[in-house]
């Protein structure tokens, strides 16, 4: 089994605007997905969020604000889980509730220093 | 009670009662001693009381008996000169006999400081509990043996290493200092938890002593919730979460010792006060920022009080699951989220979600799929059932198989 890092990504503008239903079923399928990992026994981290606000710095004290000017997808969240193989990785990912929003999910196996 | 019955009723309750006390005077360099104060203490009892019959205070009889024969022991053996007062000394008491205190208060902290000794992380979790079921509950070895399915002799040596281990760490039986608590308190809880289900859900025939364990385990943890040091949140989950479990003891087992499943089971059986306590537990321990596998295990517990298929009760199981699982994973855990799935949604939703698991070497596994196909491809459910049925080992597990494969076939 290998670690494998999921990075959420989606549009800046996409943030939710729906009812408190809505919100509510969008949690529902959240925990419903990090459940499925979990009975599986392939999560090894549930993660966390990352609030909107944001610095980026570059060489020579460059601090810019917020890391998605440039980009349209900003990084909202990540979760760690373990797989055997990179396509059962993906296999995983395929139940996240984040397409449903326009969003992708990025699959990076770490590799141990 | 009868006579018969109140040897054995009073020996399991007072023995460790007598042999916390005189342990924490003696430390576990002698515990063997205390066990054996005890254990003649009772020897002379049954033979007295056979002649004379009941004293009219058998539990004073027993105390007044096994401080004699402390006493005589210690100063025999100098151990008391060695041993014991130089702590008398420097506790200051100023006294030069020896103090054998077994009042009620004393006994209770004598109780709670052993179960901290006990459920020491350098022993193994089997070994705390048969130390515990020996020490803190008066079980025979034997019992023991039968507790785990076990021999004697395999009991006798694990409980013969636990201590020796012990020795060499150099345990005491005192209260872990007030920064150390929360985290000798996770041990403890877990060996509670684990002495519980050994009684729940172990294959061992014998009801009575399954319920014995259970019992026990909830005693030792009532002592936790009523003293201030250890009334902890988690503390007070695991208490509901134990009389929920414990308010179906006498719904989920037959009288031949086999499950009667959930579904089957007479409500009316159900132990309404054991309900009302684990709810006031569960409020009890719904304080503090931290939400423990305990606190999720019982609110579980207590949506299955609820007979009623509501979505809300099903809707909430899962979710519950569903934040457990990432906490701590177990192959039933994973298997209940899936069942609760398919209450709260379909059972097409649960079938997808059940063949991830690939628990192949699990017959629960296989029932859970036969369960889920029943209604929609009898053939698919009856192949899984009788895999499952290959896969059970006890009795009661095969028996329960059989009757859910003889349900299908019947309604072709």
């Amino acid at each position: 089994m290998k670690d494998f890092l999921f990075l959420f990504r989606r549009a800046s503008t996409a943030m939710p605007t729906g009812s408190p239903e809505e919100m509510q079923s969008m949690t529902q399928q959240w925990m419903d997905w990090i459940g499925s990992i979990a009975a599986q026994n392939k999560l090894v981290d549930r993660g966390n969020r990352l609030g909107e606000e944001g610095k980026v710095l570059r060489p020579n004290n460059v601090v810019t604000d917020g890391p998605y000017t440039e980009i349209k997808e900003s990084l909202g969240g990540y979760t760690l889980v373990k797989a055997n193989s990179m396509d059962e990785a993906v296999e995983l990912a395929k139940g996240c509730p984040i397409f449903a929003v326009g969003g992708s999910v990025e699959v990076r196996p770490i590799d141990q220093m | 009670m009868e006579q018969q019955e109140i040897i054995p009723h009073l020996f399991r309750t007072e023995y460790s009662k007598i042999v916390s006390v005189l342990g924490r005077l003696v430390g576990f360099e002698h515990i063997e001693i205390a066990e054996d104060i005890a254990s003649d203490t009772f020897l002379l009892a049954t033979e007295t009381w056979g002649i004379k019959g009941l004293p009219e205070n058998p539990a004073a009889w027993l105390y007044t008996v096994a401080k004699n024969k402390a006493r005589d022991h210690l100063k025999r053996n100098n151990i008391f000169s060695e041993k014991v007062k130089p702590g008398i000394q420097r506790s200051n008491t100023g006294s030069h006999e020896i103090e054998i205190d077994l009042s009620n208060k004393n006994i209770a902290d004598s109780q709670l400081q052993m179960m901290f000794a006990i459920c020491h992380p350098s022993i193994p979790a089997e070994a705390q509990i048969g130390l515990s079921l020996r020490i803190l509950c008066g079980f025979g070895i034997e019992e023991i043996a039968g507790a785990f399915l076990s021999n004697k002799e395999t009991i006798n040596k694990r409980l013969f290493r636990a201590k020796e281990k012990l020795r060499k760490e150099k345990v005491r039986i005192e209260f872990p200092r007030v920064s150390e608590i929360d985290a000798r308190l996770e041990t403890v809880l877990t060996t509670l938890y684990l002495l519980f289900n050994e009684g729940y859900y172990s294959s061992s025939q014998n009801t009575t002593l399954r319920k014995d364990l259970c019992l026990e385990a909830m005693r030792l943890n009532y002592l936790l919730v009523d003293d201030p040091h250890t009334n902890k949140p988690p503390v007070n989950a695991l208490l509901s979460l134990m009389c929920f479990h414990a308010s179906r003891f006498d719904a989920r087992l037959n009288q031949n010792g086999e499950i009667i499943l959930y579904d089957d089971q007479d409500t009316t059986l159900w132990d309404k006060n054991l309900i009302i306590q684990g709810e006031f537990y569960l409020n009890k321990a719904a304080t503090g920022d931290k939400i423990s596998k305990y606190h999720l295990e019982a609110a579980i517990a207590y949506w299955h009080t609820k007979k009623d298929d509501t979505t809300e009760k099903w809707e909430s199981i899962l979710q519950l699951y569903n934040t457990l699982l990432p906490i701590e994973y177990s192959p039933i855990a994973a298997l209940n989220r899936t069942f609760a799935l398919a209450k709260a949604r379909n059972k097409q939703t649960a079938i997808i979600e059940a063949e991830k698991l690939k628990l192949t070497s699990n017959h629960l596994y296989y029932s859970l799929l036969g369960h889920l196909y029943t209604d929609i491809d009898k053939q698919q459910a009856l192949i899984h059932l009788k895999t499952a049925l290959k896969l059970a080992k006890s009795k009661a597990d095969k028996e329960t198989i059989r009757k859910s494969i003889t349900k299908i076939v019947e309604t072709k």
